[in-house]
């Protein structure tokens, strides 16, 4: 264990495995949790995400970079995220974009030389009806123009929305209230006992209920 | 061009500020639903709904009553809950998960009692930050509740539910995909057969997947019955469906309408809906179920929202998106457009759609920009046939998966409809519009 990961991330990733059958199944939401303490994924933070899930880290690491959320490289304190899929195409995304690209001196998939900003291009994002729409680290913001966007950037840099937008990294902020309340026994026995009425009720039909 | 009288049984709170609060829900009927179906027996459930033909709302439109007859008996069973919408241009779900939360956790309780699920996994896209946190929320409310955990409302049924974060691939929205990545691994489709989760899925368990809106059904229907959800709608599909209308309309949105009994034109035109096309311009073509779905032109513009209806014009109804293309469109930088978004989520698993897809967007680009070779659209279609032999619909197998052989819809649909738009493209050396 490299040790990298706080103790609080420790300990709620040891929470947050506990509320699968398999510890790999958390191998996402733990890999999210990780990206909260640094923004990204770094080689000592998948040592100890490996470690967690009892894993090695080359499949932390091999799974991790098929997801376009898990980052295996640095990122700005911002990402912003331009959808240029169909729908916010047809409503000049691309216009959007080059103007992003202009505003902030980048190409889509780099970072601002002070780390502030990455820009991404990003597919749909399910906001359409607001098209062209775009996210900062993943909250949304549609009916996008050039000079809304300018205002988006002024805002963010003046830290004017940091309630609303979380650094990258963090990105669900309400935690679930405990873990599992049913232990297995119980269920087993439930579900075993709700089999067996049921088939006692096929049996008899007209007598169930 | 008025619309039915039909109620709104998925979208009747979105208005609301607080729609997504347990008060809200409480307020206006929330936790009945669930009341009356532990009232029952698990089979009288799953009948009522398969009495309903619940056509699953995610994009395939399988019924969920014959999905959850097809689970195969088992000690452990579980149920996932599909909420990783990403087919372009479809956020209906969406908006179900941030503004009416609960209506979806009381359905996934009500599916999971019927089916006797030994837990719920709720799989929210990872870029849904809102929706994740009002789903958890919603799930920590109602375990304070009585809704979830020990003997749920004291009926002697228990059960927990885990919300899990998705991490951005298209491609998890494809159930064994999804099942996959749900136990921590790359979203790689799985070999069918089997065809069903239902028979091997999560762990190797038996498993039901629904989708976020066939779910949210589930309270409506326990508490005004199957009768009064079968009245909306006609044939294969009753009850309401969600709408997004994206692309070229005045109003762009989510829109609940009654299946069947609205047309297309009423969902495009409608001053309550669409609102018609800005500037004047004309319709050019449609697409009416999804990146995936073959286009529609002017002419079929009056047929119904109906699942079978629009699959016997060679299309479908698919996640319920419906993009509006004028008449100043460009169809090759659309067809383009559609193209490099397969590219870009293709899984790399199966030849032709990894290497199919490149290929075709590459070509697309080419013409696009004006640097098109004579033989191109015949070239376009060769790879297309290689994709989906013979390119008809619904398409031919070459892969583990639907995603490559959906890709061809644009492309085919865009030569067939409009082909000398793309001669001429090559033809000129530039794109016609600008």
């Amino acid at each position: 264990m490299s040790g990298h990961l706080s103790s609080e991330v420790m300990t709620r990733a040891r929470e947050v495995i506990a509320l699968y059958p398999h510890p790999r199944s958390a191998l996402i939401p733990v890999c999210h949790l990780a990206q909260e303490q640094d923004g990204w994924l770094s080689p000592e933070a998948v040592a100890d995400v490996a470690e967690l899930l009892g894993l090695q880290p080359a499949e932390v690491v091999g799974t991790a970079s098929f997801y376009e959320m898990l980052r295996t490289e640095p990122v700005g304190k911002y990402v912003i995220s331009v959808c240029t899929n169909i729908a916010c195409m047809l409503q000049g995304a691309y216009e959007l974009l080059d103007h992003a690209e202009q505003v902030l001196a980048i190409r889509p998939g780099s970072t601002t030389a002070d780390g502030m900003f990455t820009l991404e291009d990003v597919e749909c994002i399910a906001d359409c009806g607001r098209a062209p729409c775009l996210s900062v680290n993943y909250r949304f913001f549609g009916d996008m123009t050039n000079e809304t966007f300018d205002a988006l950037v002024d805002d963010l840099r003046a830290g004017r929305l940091s309630e609303d937008v979380p650094p990258h990294g963090t990105l669900v902020r309400v935690r679930r209230d405990g873990g599992l309340r049913v232990d297995d026994e119980t269920v087993s026995s439930e579900r075993r006992a709700a089999a067996e009425a049921a088939a006692e009720r096929s049996a008899s039909p007209g007598g169930g209920v | 061009m008025a619309l039915t009288e039909a109620p709104r049984i998925l979208t009747s709170r979105i208005e609301q500020e607080d729609s997504h609060s347990l008060e809200r829900y409480l307020a206006t009927g929330g936790y009945a639903g669930l009341r009356k179906a532990l009232s029952m027996t698990p089979e009288e459930v799953a009948a009522e709904v398969d009495a309903v033909s619940l056509l699953g709302r995610g994009g395939a439109g399988f019924p969920a009553g014959r999905k959850w007859s097809m689970l195969r008996q088992a000690p452990t069973t579980y149920l996932v809950v599909n909420g990783d919408e990403s087919e372009p241009a479809t956020f209906k779900d969406h908006l179900l998960l941030e503004r009416d939360p609960h209506q979806l956790v009381e359905g996934c309780v009500i599916c999971a009692y019927a089916i006797g699920a030994a837990r719920v996994f709720l799989y929210v896209r990872g870029e849904f930050a809102l929706g994740l946190e009002r789903v958890q929320q919603a799930v920590n409310e109602a375990y304070s509740h009585g809704a979830l955990g020990r003997d749920i409302f004291g009926s002697g049924f228990s059960l927990d539910l885990v919300v899990h974060p998705g991490a951005g691939a298209y491609i998890c929205g494809e159930e064994t995909a999804l099942l996959e990545s749900l136990e921590g691994k790359r979203g790689f489709p799985r070999i069918k057969p089997p065809y069903f989760p239902a028979s091997i899925g999560l762990y190797g368990e038996p498993t039901v997947v629904n989708n976020v809106e066939t779910l949210s059904n589930l309270p409506w229907v326990l508490v005004n019955g199957s009768e009064a959800f079968s009245k909306l709608g006609e044939g294969r599909s009753t009850g309401t469906r969600l709408f997004a209308l994206s692309g070229h309309v005045k109003r762009p949105g989510v829109y609940e309408v009654e299946m069947v009994k609205t047309t297309f034109r009423d969902l495009v035109y409608a001053p309550l809906l669409g609102g018609g096309i800005p500037g004047g311009r004309d319709l050019k073509a449609f697409i009416p179920g999804g990146a995936s779905a073959p286009w529609f032109g002017p002419d079929q513009i009056d047929l119904p929202l109906g699942q079978d209806e629009v699959a016997a014009q060679g299309s479908m109804l698919g996640s319920g998106s419906v993009i509006v293309m004028d008449s100043s469109t460009c169809v090759v930088r659309a067809a383009w457009r559609i193209t490099r978004f397969f590219w870009r989520e293709s899984c790399g698993q199966c030849t032709p759609c990894r290497e199919g897809s490149g290929w075709l967007e590459k070509i697309l680009r080419r013409i696009e920009d004006g640097r098109g070779r004579e033989g191109d659209v015949d070239l376009l279609m060769d790879v297309c046939d290689n994709l989906a032999p013979g390119v008809s619909w619904p398409p031919q197998q070459t892969t583990i998966c639907v995603l490559g052989p959906s890709i061809p819809s644009s492309i085919a649909s865009g030569i067939r409809m409009f082909r000398d738009e793309f001669l001429v493209h090559v033809k000129d050396g530039r794109c016609p519009f600008g």
